[in-house]
């Protein structure tokens, strides 16, 4: 696996998630290169970028196509942050709605053939789910002061309970982060695994048997695409719902 | 020698009894479309507002039978 992982052409499942330096850096003994990670991060930064702002240059009172699919992402999330935080919610509407368009652009980007999945290494997300988690609970103190911990003890417990539910409660908040990341991650690398598996039989059946996996492999992109939008949908709403917990407590 | 083939041998098996965790994820998923169809053929009209809740629900039943299947890739590629 080591010695062909650098050739896109690999049969080795695992070498689409290899990161290659493109501009090494090192700063003070930390490595800070410029990888295709980061090319694909700032890919698609672009052209979020340049969707949102060609769209709705104009601005026009009748949308034209690419304004209304601005339009409808904005009121996407929008309806979703109305429905799961309210209206208090409305002042963290940037930060989910960037939040979700930027995991969208890079799952659907990484569906790409030979394009690099971002959100399929556990360290971005575990990065996105930690900013998340933090800012939420940070929040909660702010807004609540120690009386957020009053969302560790849920209402109508007997007492006799109460040390065992607590603990439990503590625990599920502290695996908020871990569950976030662990499910994009893991969702996006079984399907890329899965399509170059699948890929790979194509190839190894040849031009008589290999017409019956590409059938499944195309379903599969399909799929594919269906769970990339859906993971972006998943993780923006559990942060709504978290966003919720601290803004309300329950 | 004897311990390494010994310590491979364990490696895929547990890959594969960590894979059963997606048969889970099966069942859960079919269970939530199953009973989401069932619902919305006795009440059709409120079958559109529940469907944001069934792709979420989708969605963490698939996470929790793939968090299985990262234990069987990290078991075969990283450990």
């Amino acid at each position: 696996m080591s010695t062909d992982a650098h050739n896109p052409f690999s049969h080795s499942p695992m070498a689409q998630f290899e990161i290659n330096r493109i501009v090494p850096m090192n700063i003070g003994g930390l490595d800070v290169s410029f990888t295709n990670s980061s090319l694909m991060m700032v890919i698609t930064l672009g052209l979020i970028t340049l969707f949102l702002m060609m769209s709705t240059r104009r601005g026009a009172l009748v949308p034209g196509r690419w304004q209304s699919l601005a339009e409808i992402s904005y009121e996407f999330v929008a309806s979703m942050m109305r429905d799961t935080v309210g209206d208090s919610g409305r002042k963290f509407f940037p930060f989910v709605f960037t939040l979700f368009m930027f995991i969208l652009f890079l799952n659907m980007l990484g569906m790409v053939p030979y394009s690099f999945t971002v959100t399929s290494h556990i360290i971005v997300t575990f990065g996105l789910a930690a900013l998340v988690f933090i800012g939420v609970t940070v929040l909660g103190f702010i807004k609540h002061g120690f009386g957020y911990l009053k969302l560790f003890v849920p209402h109508g417990v007997p007492a006799a309970l109460l040390p065992l539910i607590v603990v439990i409660e503590v625990i599920s908040y502290l695996s908020r982060p871990i569950s976030l990341s662990v499910r994009l991650f893991a969702n996006m690398m079984a399907g890329h695994t899965m399509l170059k598996v699948f890929g790979g039989f194509i190839v190894m059946l040849g031009f008589i048997g290999g017409w019956l996996p590409l059938a499944f492999s195309v379903a599969f992109v399909g799929l594919e695409v269906l769970v990339a939008f859906l993971q972006a949908y998943v993780f923006a709403v559990l942060t709504c719902i978290y966003l919720n917990d601290a803004l309300h407590l329950h | 020698m004897e311990a390494e083939a010994a310590a491979l041998l364990g490696k895929y098996i547990g890959a594969g009894l960590a894979a059963i965790a997606l048969a889970g994820a099966g069942v859960g998923i079919g269970h939530i479309f199953g009973n989401y169809l069932a619902g919305a053929l006795r009440n059709p009209a409120a079958a559109q507002q529940q469907f944001p809740n069934l792709l979420l629900g989708f969605a963490l039943a698939e996470a929790t039978g793939l968090f299985g299947l990262v234990v069987a890739l990290i078991l075969l590629f990283v450990v």
